[in-house]
């Protein structure tokens, strides 16, 4: 199976190799569309065959490709990887037939001018982001999880950067790149210690002052099952665990260092920031549970799970309070992205707290939460971005304001959206309600922890995660309501339509894959298991249960039942209205409190008289928003004109943003002014420099080898 | 434990349960409505007017704004019967109903916002200015009662070890945790929650005609006919589901189980619907004691629930010392 995943490799990487070649002749892009979404099908139903038990067992597979002077690249596959491997292929295949269906060309219309996605790094890069994200699954030793790790980093630049006219993109582009470099170096970091513990076996004699390994650490072994023999203790591993919170932590979009996120995954085309927010935020959180909970081992203590437990609730709560304010499209669902990838951390986070108190299955509840949120949450992502992907190209906007009415003009978007809004407002019986449920109630049993500040800390994390997910309900209303529902806010909204065919079909797929998922959380917690094991050990799994979900002991969610009890309810309603009530409706102007109807100079009414993004927005943002994202609320009336609606500056400022980001670039234009005087140096003090530094240097080898 | 008569008086239970919530909904808010005019000096009208009201409107024949979509037309269905499944789940007279191992409190939760988001949909589908209005307030109010709720749930999770309602009430009932100063502090968080969600005074005021005051109201503007014959029904199921919870979960006496048969079931009935009638009229004083409050107070009030439930489960945590 491994074999035929490296195979998959291969092709991703002929792919992108044969994309200049491609990217000129008129069916190239459609080659390379399908090709990728081919490779992407096949790795979920490979994964899918691995978490089922079908085929042989695998053994590792090594590599005849490596660093130099270390050991060859080792790839393996268990149920952790495999269940992400899942995710990526689902995600991969949705994104690729939502390309395919936009790059075929269409009968009746003239093929359309060559975009910024036709472009041939463009085109080369898809194919390598899925083989970087699809490498650091399949990684079974360091160094090739961060080249996997790496190479998605570097090929999801290039498609940040595709249209790169825009200055804003070229902004977002680097701040990510700025952002991913940080994130590796963090990682490499973690590696290294995490390595330097295993090869001088025990921690004692690290502590000691012994130089770990040869000199720039090749002589480590950075095979997984070494590291894992030796897990991090003492300062190595509060070092080990807050590294890996910023390295993974950083890509996957965690506070404080999502800044990135909501200007980077919207500045790509459509299908990739679908691809960005719902597969490659998952693959970061896939290293981070890697190292923290399978590498780390099961050894650590109760607060290890506190750091990832609390990143994940700030993220959560502050992705879902910037979704109820953001009037782009594709930057809401972007920060409902940092939302759910805060519940997800929340439930790793949770499961290692669990599993160091010894309540084994209360780990594999909140392990399973976590599993569960990130295969729905990455279905239905994809879904809603490929649908405002859609609505880019039928409305020609990203911005709420310029939609409205859209589910007259496009009704089968509407329809996918609808599904996938109402799992993410986590309505049952769809997705995203299993899911949440679970990890609610993995919060709601924290209190068995004996520890009173850990209690606490459940506490408040259980008031924060309400909070979160009523606020992505809002926020996820707000976005329908303002796109698809009401009037037309513009000319282009009433003369958008729905995609070609295939594109269509993009978007009815994952939104049936979504309300499949939220029916059967019972057998896909099932088909999780071997994805828990390494999360959690052996103990405390969660047996078989048909068709439901069960928490530890006690409460159940029944999905099944319940959508039958609902379209009971709903059929009967049907046919009791339709015997007792005259048929069909009328239909006039709206009634609107008895204001006349619009004259005819206005034929979608007055603009002014339906609330807009920020309208939508004003209560919580006077509630919420404006205390805790640093603004002012200034939507008083401008007094000096009656005539003037009042308007406060559209920006919220991010905290993350005010209080890490602007001082960090203040202290890099600092040292870089400071470094600017060397320039001015006179040849005698650039020589006691030069001096200087190597007696330093001298000294410290020196100070190391005394031991 | 699960005999063929056994299960049989479940399903029988859960049916009579049904029929009783489905046909006293009105009658509650008519009750409701009733005393609180008696209270302010009125006359009031009959209890019977609610169910009069929804018999007239099914009569007529809706009429849709011409920007409303199909969403105008389905969302009153979606809303009806996620509240009255949610009713269903909530147990009344009997415990140990047949759908009692569905009745968890989240699930409940998540059957309500399914009602609110339709109701919020619907509100926006015409586009008009108050429609759009009361859906961002109502979406924001929840957005503060979803977390107190969440910890009042805590409180039963750590007391009983279960968020299955029917669960903590047999629990309750049986005497199991005693009186505890956090079942009161609960018993506030969810007061203010159901006020909240049910949008009574203080939070909103069901009886208005000051539309910059409403929300709840302000999304039905559009709605007509048989459509508004629904959200007001749906409206009436939730008031007698939130009573219903409370009942079940502070007042869990006199409660027969499913299993006993149809007399205990009577003598159960009477005692429910009498401490239904108990909680409503307690509704009905405080809404004649207190004024409705500005809308951007009401962060306020429901930022105490959360405090209270916060301080209930700490109370808990210190009380119980779970190990």
């Amino acid at each position: 199976m491994l074999t035929a995943y490296v195979l998959l490799l291969a092709v991703l990487v002929g792919l992108a190799l044969a994309a200049p070649f491609l990217a000129g002749r008129r069916h190239g892009s459609v080659a390379l569309h399908a090709g990728g979404g081919l490779v992407a099908l096949a790795m979920a139903a490979l994964a899918l065959a691995a978490l089922l038990g079908v085929g042989a067992p695998h053994a590792g597979l090594t590599l005849p490709l490596g660093p130099p002077g270390g050991a060859a690249s080792r790839l393996a596959l268990d149920g952790l990887s495999a269940w992400f491997l899942l995710l990526l292929g689902l995600s991969g295949s949705a994104t690729a037939l939502f390309a395919l269906g936009h790059a075929l060309p269409r009968p009746n219309r003239r093929h359309h001018a060559a975009g910024p996605a036709d472009r041939a790094p463009v085109l080369a890069a898809q194919p390598l982001f899925l083989a970087g994200m699809a490498l650091t699954l399949l990684a079974a030793d360091a160094y090739t999880l961060l080249a996997g790790f790496e190479l998605m980093s570097l090929a999801s630049w290039v498609l940040v950067a595709a249209d790169h006219e825009v200055a804003e993109n070229r902004a977002a582009a680097r701040l990510y790149l700025i952002v991913a470099a940080c994130g590796a170096v963090a990682l490499i970091l973690a590696f290294g210690l995490l390595g330097a513990g295993a090869a001088t076996g025990t921690p004692a004699g690290a502590s000691a002052g012994t130089p770990p390994g040869t000199p720039g650490g090749l002589g480590m072994d950075l095979a997984f099952a070494a590291l894992r023999a030796a897990p991090p203790e003492g300062w190595r591993a509060v070092a080990v665990l807050l590294l890996v919170l910023a390295g993974a932590g950083a890509k996957a979009g965690l506070v404080p260092l999502h800044v990135w996120l909501p200007l980077a995954h919207p500045a790509a085309p459509s299908h990739v920031s679908a691809l960005m927010s719902g597969a490659m935020t998952k693959v970061s959180l896939y290293v981070l549970a890697r190292v923290a909970l399978d590498l780390c081992g099961p050894a650590q203590p109760v607060w290890w799970g506190v750091p990832i437990l609390a990143a994940g609730v700030a993220a959560a709560l502050l992705g879902a309070l910037r979704a109820t304010q953001e009037s782009d499209a594709k930057v809401l669902l972007a920060c409902s992205t940092i939302e759910n990838v805060g519940l997800v951390a929340a439930g790793l986070g949770l499961a290692a707290a669990f599993r160091g108190a010894d309540l084994g299955p209360l780990a594999a509840l909140a392990a399973g939460a976590a599993l569960l949120h990130a295969l729905n949450h990455g279905v239905f992502k994809t879904l809603l971005f490929l649908a405002a992907g859609e609505v880019l190209h039928g409305a020609a906007t990203r911005r709420l304001d310029r939609m409205g009415g859209l589910i007259r003009t496009m009704p089968w978007t509407a329809a996918c959206a609808l599904v996938g809004i109402a799992a993410a407002a986590a309505l049952p019986p769809l997705s995203g309600f299993a899911s949440e449920w679970l990890l609610l109630q993995a919060l709601l049993a924290a209190p068995r922890v004996g520890d009173l500040a850990f209690q606490l800390v459940a506490a408040a994390a259980a008031a924060c995660i309400g909070l979160a997910v009523a606020l992505a309900s809002a926020a996820m209303v707000r976005l329908f309501g303002l796109a698809f529902l009401g009037r037309f806010r513009t000319p282009r909204a009433a003369g958008a339509e729905d995609g070609p065919p295939v594109a269509r079909w993009a978007l009815a797929l994952p939104a049936a894959l979504t309300v499949l998922l939220g029916l059967i959380p019972g057998p896909l917690l099932d088909l999780a298991v071997p994805a828990l094991r390494p999360l959690v050990g052996g103990t405390g799994l969660p047996g078989p249960q048909a068709f439901s979900l069960a928490a530890a002991e006690g409460p159940r969610y029944l999905p099944l039942p319940l959508a039958l009890l609902l379209g009971l309810a709903g059929g009967a309603l049907v046919l009791l209205l339709r015997a007792r009530s005259p048929a069909g409706v009328e239909t006039g102007p709206a009634w609107d409190c008895g204001f006349i109807p619009p004259p005819a100079h206005l034929p979608f009414g007055d603009p002014l008289t339906q609330p807009d993004a920020a309208g939508f927005a004003q209560p919580l943002r006077r509630m919420l928003a404006g205390p805790l994202l640093r603004r002012a609320d200034r939507d008083a009336p401008d007094r000096s004109s009656l005539d003037r609606p009042g308007h406060g500056p559209p920006a919220l400022r991010d905290p993350a943003w005010v209080l890490l980001f602007v001082p960090a670039a203040r202290l890099r234009d600092a040292l870089a002014a400071q470094a600017e005087r060397l320039r001015g140096f006179t040849i005698r003090r650039c020589l006691t420099l030069s001096f200087a530094t190597l007696v330093l240097l001298l000294a410290a080898i020196a100070w190391l080898e005394r031991g | 434990m699960a005999t063929p008569l056994s299960l049989l008086g479940a399903v029988l239970a859960q049916i009579l349960h049904v029929a009783l919530v489905l046909v006293a909904a009105p009658f509650l808010l008519g009750v409701l409505e009733w005393l609180r005019a008696r209270l302010l000096g009125f006359r009031g009208a009959s209890p019977r007017q609610p169910w009069r009201d929804l018999l007239r409107l099914l009569r007529k024949r809706p009429v849709l704004a011409e920007s409303a979509s199909w969403i105008s037309r389905a969302a009153p269905y979606a809303a009806v019967a996620a509240t009255a499944v949610a009713a269903a789940l909530v147990p009344g007279f009997a415990r140990g109903m047949a759908l009692a191992p569905l009745s968890d409190l989240l699930v409940v939760a998540g059957l309500l916002g399914v009602a609110r988001v339709a109701l919020a949909l619907a509100g926006m589908d015409a586009g008009t200015a108050f429609g759009g209005l009361g859906a961002a307030r109502e979406m924001a109010f929840a957005a503060f009662a979803e977390p107190a709720l969440l910890l009042a749930a805590m409180s039963f999770a750590i007391l009983t070890g279960s968020t299955n309602i029917d669960f903590i009430a047999t629990a309750f009932a049986g005497g199991a945790p005693g009186l505890r100063v956090s079942l009161a502090l609960a018993l506030l968080a969810l007061l203010a929650v159901a006020l909240a969600e049910n949008g009574r005074i203080p939070v909103d005021n069901p009886a208005t005609h000051l539309e910059l005051t409403m929300v709840h109201e302000a999304m039905l503007l559009e709605a007509s006919g048989r459509h508004l014959a629904l959200w007001q029904y749906a409206a009436a199921l939730r008031l007698l589901l939130w009573l219903a919870l409370l009942n079940a979960l502070f007042l869990p006496y006199g409660t027969a189980p499913a299993a006993a048969g149809p007399l205990a079931w009577v003598v159960a009935a009477v005692l429910w619907a009498g401490r239904m009638l108990l909680l409503a009229a307690a509704l009905a004083v405080f809404e004649r004691a207190i004024a409705k409050m500005r809308v951007f107070r009401v962060p306020e009030f429901l930022g105490a629930a959360l405090l209270l439930g916060l301080l209930g489960a700490v109370l808990l945590f210190v009380s119980t010392g779970l190990t």
